[in-house]
């Protein structure tokens, strides 16, 4: 009896132990992002969450802006949302360009038209590396003179759809710079450049070849003595003994191409550039 | 033989035991050697980038002040203020290596709010010129201001949050640790303690007193 006591006593002090384990592990998983459930997912290149966009000109802004990405490699996404809950534009945009990682990595050409239908405000975010060419003022006079107007007059559509226009009418005004950074960008969605290949060829040689020294000649070879082998020239002798032997140690890994069905940020960043309206 | 046969193997062994420290020598980055370095650099490029964006500020100051006096130039006193504030915003500067001086960090914080004060007055001051409001070359400053007051904002955020992690480091296991025996001369770094909006109180004039 008390022996069976003490045994259950272990087992649940036991479980306590892992309780408390997998309890703190959740906290730490739970705890660690910092209100990223409170942002919109990206679910294309238009997110409607305020359904604002008629449906026909949400597909037109879709194909037009895939085309444009796949032109220039600018990343260009309209987001409506229906209220920022008290949170402040500018910096939800921000969060939210970041969240989302708008514009190819290192390029960081993203842009980010944003809407809030309930606060009536709207923001051009643009990334790093646009900032340059779609300035604060060009942001400013594209939602001053299209969207505003536009949406004053309750056309939401028609005042995004320009809006969108006039962005790529703006970046692609710089056509030098456009195909640069197009040039650039495609240069690093390449496949494995050859320098990797080549390592790989002569690191695997090394590496396979040790094996098949070691295995292959006496199954294959012809024995001319006890452990010595011949094989395709080669006398092989297994009675010497060997130093260490040392394994190849590998590094490199692969960059996961991006592509496939869905779409997603490149992982850009934006330090805040772009300009904010109201109507 | 018999003799020879460990004498030949001490080299080899003591070959292996370095072969062996050199193999472990990247797990001292898993217990937090390299966290410290890292992170201290991290948070200075913030810094800088902080520096840059507040630099822009002072920049656009000269063609807005220029500007605003093309309409307004009776508002002697409101346009001398922003320009005092930028000189005293612009002479106050500290390098990253002077980040963990408290006092230091709240001059320049202070000076730098103050041009922010200096500005708000400016800008609440044009509302009373329809001119000045609607004229191109302002509304153009305006965007650039505006745009460059956010990204302040960002650079100011980025910079919080690098010094968070890093000031973290220093008090946190395992990096503790190196902080105490390896990186003794590192300190925390100084950071925001109140945001830019806060600091300026808006500063009613009815007239009666100069303002200030």
């Amino acid at each position: 009896m008390g022996e069976a006591a003490s045994r259950a006593l272990i087992a649940f002090g036991h479980r306590n132990i892992w309780l408390a384990i997998v309890a703190g592990l959740i906290w730490v998983v739970a705890t660690s992002p910092i209100a990223a459930a409170e942002l919109p997912r990206l679910t294309g290149r238009v997110v409607d969450n305020a359904g604002i966009i008629d449906a026909a000109t949400e597909a037109a802004l879709g194909t037009r802006l895939e085309a444009f990405e796949e032109r220039s490699s600018d990343q260009i996404v309209v987001a409506t949302i229906r209220s920022l809950d008290g949170e402040a534009l500018e910096p939800f945009a921000n969060q939210l360009f970041r969240a989302w990682g708008l514009g190819q990595a290192g390029e960081d050409n993203g842009v980010l038209l944003l809407v809030a239908l309930d606060d009536r405000k709207m923001r051009i975010e643009v990334g790093y590396g646009l900032e340059g060419t779609l300035t604060d003022l060009h942001s400013k006079l594209i939602i001053e003179n299209t969207m505003v107007p536009a949406f004053r007059a309750g056309d939401f559509s028609a005042g995004i759809s320009g809006a969108v226009d006039d962005i790529i009418m703006v970046l692609e005004g710089n056509a030098a710079e456009l195909e640069a950074r197009a040039r650039r960008s495609q240069q690093s969605d390449e496949g494995p450049a050859w320098p990797v290949i080549l390592f790989f060829l002569v690191w695997g040689t090394f590496f396979f070849g040790g094996f098949a020294m070691a295995f292959l000649p006496p199954i294959f070879g012809r024995k001319i003595g006890p452990g010595r082998y011949k094989w395709l020239g080669m006398t092989v002798d297994y009675t010497k003994s060997r130093g260490g032997s040392s394994g190849g140690r590998s590094s490199g890994g692969w960059s996961s191409g991006s592509g496939g069905g869905g779409f997603s940020g490149g992982g850009g960043s934006s330090g805040g550039g772009g300009a904010s309206g109201s109507w | 033989m018999s003799i020879a046969k460990p004498l030949a193997a001490t080299p080899v062994r003591g070959l292996l035991t370095l072969l062996g420290l050199c193999l472990m020598l990247p797990l001292l980055s898993a217990c937090g050697f390299n966290t410290i370095p890292t992170r201290e650099e991290q948070a200075k490029a913030a810094w800088s980038e902080v520096l840059n964006q507040y630099q822009r500020r002072a920049d656009l100051i000269p063609n807005l002040v220029e500007t605003v006096k093309g309409y307004a130039a009776q508002e002697r006193e409101v346009l001398e203020g922003v320009v005092e504030a930028r000189a005293k915003a612009t002479q106050v500067q500290i390098s990253a290596d002077m980040l963990t001086d408290p006092e230091a960090f709240k001059a320049f914080q202070e000076s730098q709010a103050g041009l922010s004060g200096a500005l708000s007055r400016l800008l609440a001051v044009v509302e009373n010129y329809p001119d000045l409001k609607s004229s191109q070359n302002f509304l153009a400053l305006q965007a650039q201001l505006e745009g460059t007051e956010n990204r302040i904002a960002v650079a100011r955020r980025d910079y919080i949050e690098a010094v968070r992690l890093y000031n973290t480091s220093l008090k946190t296991l395992p990096s503790m640790l190196w902080a105490m025996f390896w990186f003794t001369g590192n300190e925390p770094y100084e950071t925001f303690t109140i945001s830019e909006e806060n600091m300026d109180v808006p500063s009613v004039n009815f007239g009666t007193s100069s303002g200030g």
